[in-house]
């Protein structure tokens, strides 16, 4: 995992427990801080600048995301929202290795699979993946795209559900 | 004086690269509900959400170096200012999505396939460009645009498999899409710029490298790549018909309120 940014500032610490309270909308219990998302928070005397990796960029979340962190920090810090900058940005690439361990309880319970390490032949080949329900590794992949950007689709020939998982990217 | 022929070029890159999204976005879009079967609706709608997202990244980056608002250079520009490739804006097949579409998917896989070719080419270029902002999305982009090449190459391969009616109607596919891609791999007028300045490297030799790539893929599979045609140049402001008539839709309620939030 690549560490969030280290939160040395109690403000910014503030900050950082508050946007870990923004969940994704798609996939409630996992928040921006646990996927990874957070790519700096800059914490002045009276502005705060957060910015954040999109997981992926044409996400129709990420609007909502952002008004939702931009509320949080708000009512955390007592900072007017106008006063708050919430951007995306492409400074590095958002990485599924960016998904803290710490949340893949919170994915598994929903049905979905947490994403496997990112490798050159995970990016050309789906890899097996363990079903969220039964944890068998008897499944099979049953189409790279699922109901968002950021999941596919899987089928378990064990207990014989269909699950989703979390794209390698 | 130089100052001014990079911010051109740089302009012209990102309209050309901001213009094909949006009209292959929107095209693909035009599938949904249309697919052949319902894995490959969420697949190809999905598809065309990320490409959208790629396009909107494109027109905030352009409008920074350009001026003016990203949802106002996609919708408002008229057709001669676009820079897309010609290929990109034709329709799915006959009708409309509204009226009777009897849309062919052989097409759209073609098309498709040829496109996210030169994406993906295009792309290994960007990710080294002088023009920081542009390389850090290229890097982001490409990542996505990896699943989209392996989506095609699984239905170019199953096709291939298919047996005489398939490959045939996948050969006409190829030569139709192929018949109006002659600007698909150009840059435009500004392609020396674009290069000397770093801003697209080694532009020169896009086309070549994507042709290598398609010949890669396809000779496995028994198709070659059709001659490229076409009369007219996207990347010089030439357009159809076609590209006005999507971009009349694709902006109508935008256009009944610029600026509006929705």
């Amino acid at each position: 995992m690549v560490a969030a940014p280290a939160a040395r500032h109690p403000r910014a610490q503030q900050v950082m427990a508050a946007l870990d309270q923004v969940m994704d909308p798609e996939m409630p219990g996992v928040s921006l801080v646990a996927l990874g998302m957070v790519h700096a928070v800059d914490v002045g005397r009276e502005r705060i600048h957060i910015s954040l990796l999109p997981t992926f960029v044409g996400c129709p979340a990420l609007d909502v995301m952002r008004a939702q962190a931009v509320k949080a920090v708000s009512q955390a810090t007592g900072v007017e929202p106008h006063e708050i900058v919430v951007e995306y940005t492409s400074a590095v690439p958002w990485t599924s290795d960016r998904v803290a361990p710490s949340c893949y309880r919170a994915l598994t319970s929903r049905g979905i699979a947490p994403p496997p390490r990112v490798t050159e032949n995970v990016m050309t080949e789906m890899p097996p993946m363990a079903c969220p329900w039964c944890g068998s590794t008897d499944t099979e992949s049953e189409g790279v795209f699922g109901p968002t950007a950021c999941r596919s689709i899987y089928y378990c020939r064990a207990c014989r559900n269909p699950f989703e998982a979390m794209k390698p990217v | 004086m130089a100052v001014d022929r990079y911010h051109l070029a740089l302009t012209e890159l990102l309209m050309q690269l901001a213009d094909d999204d949006l009209v292959v976005a929107t095209r693909a879009g035009e599938w949904l509900g249309l697919a052949p079967h319902l894995e490959e609706d969420v697949a190809f709608s999905s598809i065309a959400q990320d490409e959208m997202g790629h396009a909107a990244t494109y027109f905030s980056l352009l409008a920074t170096i350009h001026g003016g608002d990203r949802d106002d250079l996609a919708h408002l520009r008229p057709t001669m200012a676009r820079r897309n490739s010609v290929m990109l804006e034709r329709p799915n097949g006959r009708g409309t999505y509204r009226d009777e579409p009897h849309f062919d998917w052989a097409y759209a896989l073609a098309r498709h396939f040829f496109y996210d070719t030169l994406e993906i080419a295009r792309l290994d270029r960007l990710v080294q460009s002088a023009h920081r902002p542009l390389a850090e999305a290229a890097a982001k982009i490409r990542r996505e645009e990896r699943y989209h090449s392996q989506h095609h190459a699984m239905w170019l391969r199953d096709i291939a498999r298919g047996g005489a009616e398939y490959r045939r109607r996948l050969q006409i596919a190829l030569d139709r899409a192929a018949a109006d891609a002659v600007d698909l791999a150009s840059v435009g007028p500004m392609a020396a710029e674009m290069e000397t300045f770093g801003l697209l490297p080694d532009a020169s030799h896009l086309g070549d490298d994507w042709r290598a790539r398609v010949v890669q893929a396809l000779d496995p599979l028994g198709w070659s790549l059709p001659p490229l045609g076409g009369t007219l140049n996207g990347r010089h402001g030439e357009h159809t018909q076609d590209l006005t008539l999507l971009l009349r839709d694709l902006g109508e309620v935008y256009r009944s309120s610029p600026g509006a939030s929705w």
